[in-house]
């Protein structure tokens, strides 16, 4: 264990406990790194110059196109839970799916899905979706515990569907595209919706009584009325995932552009429900500002500490205590799984990303495992990290909006099942890879994808292939040397 | 200790200024970003310059929004035992954070960033794209954006010390950003 020296372990065991004294995570992390660094300056493990490269480390992050997606999209979010969008989607398939029983949970997963496939942020669903189905579950007699669960899993759908800020996030640190990240998704977004129905349709089998259907009193729109209801969310949906989406797939646009794009059409649909304002839009910014420097941050202290950890030989030292793991490649997989689903307990995924992933990367390209399908599978995974009780997001914004009478307790054990359900479908995606892979060997979309990628970059250069480059030195200006 | 609560609310204007800017920034970015977009496949018209301001923007977003952030208590922490510790103990956490973590980190941040920025701006350097922009200027922003975090820092330490000594009522609740 001690091949590498100790000073690898040792700021591995650091980690540990600078982080959990509470003091914000990207100081701490990167005061961890600093103290590491001066350590091994005096052991001998690198010169003085080593830590002069940090600021052109911290430059590759300011200089980086991808990163830029992260306000870009959280901007969007804000503004489309503003803009009435959801409201519209939950009403019109609620009084649709209203008549069968589990219909209104049905409705949720469904409106969670669409949502999912035009943002990228989990607080917007949740919250849009939450305000409008709990009064009427409560209303109607559906079993808050499934109510409540259905709500904060559908909620983090969108975590998983493109075009997902974890799967950015994840692409830029594995330095894979986005583009095929995002087609390498699909195929677990839509096991996923079908493993959430099938334990509704399960449930409305064997306990009808926790999901009723609406009674028709309830279903207030019929015919002309629930077609203009629904066409009033579905059409903005298909512009707004087109505009996103369509462009990405299509070569169009890089996903930066994309998420900046959404964010227009979202202000345009706030205009056209009326919820416009300036007071609306300078919010939104503000807000997107505060998170945006928030997990920025992080990624800056988590690229102090990167360095001098992998200047301390840590990287070859994880990579041989990962090779010491018993069943090769699948033992790594349970491993790495049951690891990241027990630390996302008390990690943000942001943290997770910026600080564990690059230590797994050198040992999984050893193992010879697609980077692509590692990290869709690690997405999935990370997607319980907002379902923990008692620290999970999207339980905590449901505690926000749900009204008093739903206890805690409620909506923590309501969360189970569906945690059961999506540790299924990690474990499906390690059993049948192709979930992922057969969607992304498809060669007509891949190809045409790649080749307006490459025509595209004739004219920018640099704007698909940055992620890669950030740890080797700054984009796209050689660092001024430092005598 | 009045005089210093005094300079840590003047501090916590400026560091608001900044953060105004960084928010301004958002919307203008985004703006940008999209018409930018628009314009190439609509008119064929697009340009490295467009391309760089955004980024640009983008390092101007986290960097001076940070040290606001710090004033609202924004940067995200792991609560699993600061989140029960009472209001005293947090307190502590957070002096010793300061002195321990926070002001080494940022000081040598500053102290490295400044001559990196400085040798570029005497150079002159200019981004290496056709068209491109400027690039020392943002260069400079990085020990902009660490200095003032040192001073949001200080303010930020004044008002702990402070509440310690009973000075003044501060409540270290924390409450983890909604992402």
């Amino acid at each position: 264990m001690l091949e590498y020296g100790l000073l690898a372990p040792a700021m591995f065991g650091g980690l540990i406990v600078f982080l959990l004294v509470g003091f914000p995570v990207a100081f701490s992390l990167a005061a961890l790194g600093l103290a590491f660094g001066f350590v091994a300056i005096e052991v001998g493990y690198f010169g003085v110059p080593f830590l002069q490269a940090i600021p052109a480390r911290v430059f590759g992050i300011m200089s980086n196109d991808l990163l830029l997606s992260i306000p870009f999209f959280t901007f969007m979010g804000v503004i489309l839970e503003k803009s009435g969008l959801a409201e519209d989607l939950m009403e019109g398939f609620g009084q649709l799916f209203g008549s069968v029983p589990g219909g209104l949970a049905y409705a949720v997963i469904f409106v969670g899905a669409i949502l999912g496939a035009i943002t990228g942020t989990v607080a917007a669903s949740v919250i849009a979706i939450g305000m409008i189905s709990i009064p009427v579950m409560m209303k109607y007699g559906y079993d808050m515990r499934i109510g409540t669960g259905v709500i904060a899993a559908s909620g983090t759908i969108t975590q998983v569907i493109p075009p997902s800020l974890v799967l950015i996030v994840l692409a830029f640190q594995l330095g894979v595209p986005v583009g095929d990240m995002y087609i390498g998704a699909i195929g677990p977004s839509i096991a996923q919706v079908l493993l959430f129905a099938g334990f509704i349709l399960l449930v409305s089998i064997f306990r009808p009584h926790m999901v009723p259907a609406l009674p028709p009193e309830a279903r207030t729109l019929s015919g002309r009325e629930l077609a203009s209801k629904l066409a009033w969310g579905m059409v903005p949906s298909l512009v707004l995932i087109f505009l996103v989406l369509g462009t990405i797939f299509m070569g169009l646009a890089t996903p930066t552009e994309a998420g900046a794009m959404g964010a227009v059409g979202a202000v345009l649909l706030a205009l056209a429900h009326g919820r416009f304002s300036w007071r609306m839009v300078w919010q939104a910014s503000d807000g997107t500002m505060r998170i945006s420097a928030m997990v920025i941050f992080i990624l800056v202290g988590a690229t102090v500490f990167s360095l001098v950890f992998q200047g301390v030989n840590g990287g070859k030292w994880i990579e041989h205590m990962l090779e010491g793991i018993p069943g090769g490649r699948v033992g790594f997989l349970i491993f790495i799984n049951i690891f990241i689903f027990f630390i996302a307990f008390f990690l943000d995924f942001f943290e997770i990303v910026f600080i564990i992933i690059p230590l797994l990367i050198p040992t999984a390209v050893a193992l010879d495992i697609d980077l692509v399908w590692l990290g869709v599978l690690i997405c999935v995974n990370m997607q319980t990290a907002f379902m923990h009780p008692p620290f999970g997001f999207a339980l905590f914004y449901l505690r926000g909006i749900a009204p008093p009478e739903i206890k805690s307790r409620d909506i923590y054990l309501g969360a189970i099942p569906w945690i059961i359900l999506q540790l299924i479908l990690v474990a499906l995606i390690i059993t049948f890879p192709g979930i992922v892979d057969s969607f992304l060997t498809d060669p007509v979309l891949l190809d045409d994808a790649a080749v307006t990628l490459q025509l595209d970059a004739l004219s920018m250069p640099e704007l698909d292939m940055p992620a890669l480059d950030l740890d080797l030195g700054p984009l796209p200006t050689p660092p001024p040397t430092n005598p | 200790m009045q005089a210093l609560l005094s300079l840590a609310s003047g501090i916590d204007r400026v560091s608001r200024f900044f953060g105004i800017i960084a928010a301004a920034l958002v919307a203008v970015s985004c703006s940008i970003s999209a018409l930018n977009a628009l314009s190439r496949y609509a008119l064929d018209v697009s340009s490295n310059a467009f391309l760089e301001i955004q980024w640009q923007m983008f390092a101007g977003i986290f960097l001076l929004g940070s040290a606001h952030v710090l004033k609202l208590n924004e940067h995200v922490r792991v609560d699993l035992f600061y989140g029960s510790a009472s209001a005293r103990t947090k307190l502590w956490i957070d002096v010793f954070g300061f002195l321990a973590f926070f002001f080494p980190v940022c000081l040598m941040m500053v102290y490295l960033s400044i001559p990196w920025a400085l040798t570029s701006m005497y150079e002159g350097e200019t981004s290496a794209n056709a068209g491109g922009l400027l690039v020392w200027p943002v260069k400079l922003i990085l020990p902009l954006g660490f200095s003032l975090l040192v001073m949001q820092g200080g303010a930020e330490l004044i008002r702990r010390v402070a509440a310690l000594m009973g000075v003044i009522e501060f409540d270290p609740a924390y409450e983890k950003p909604v992402q």
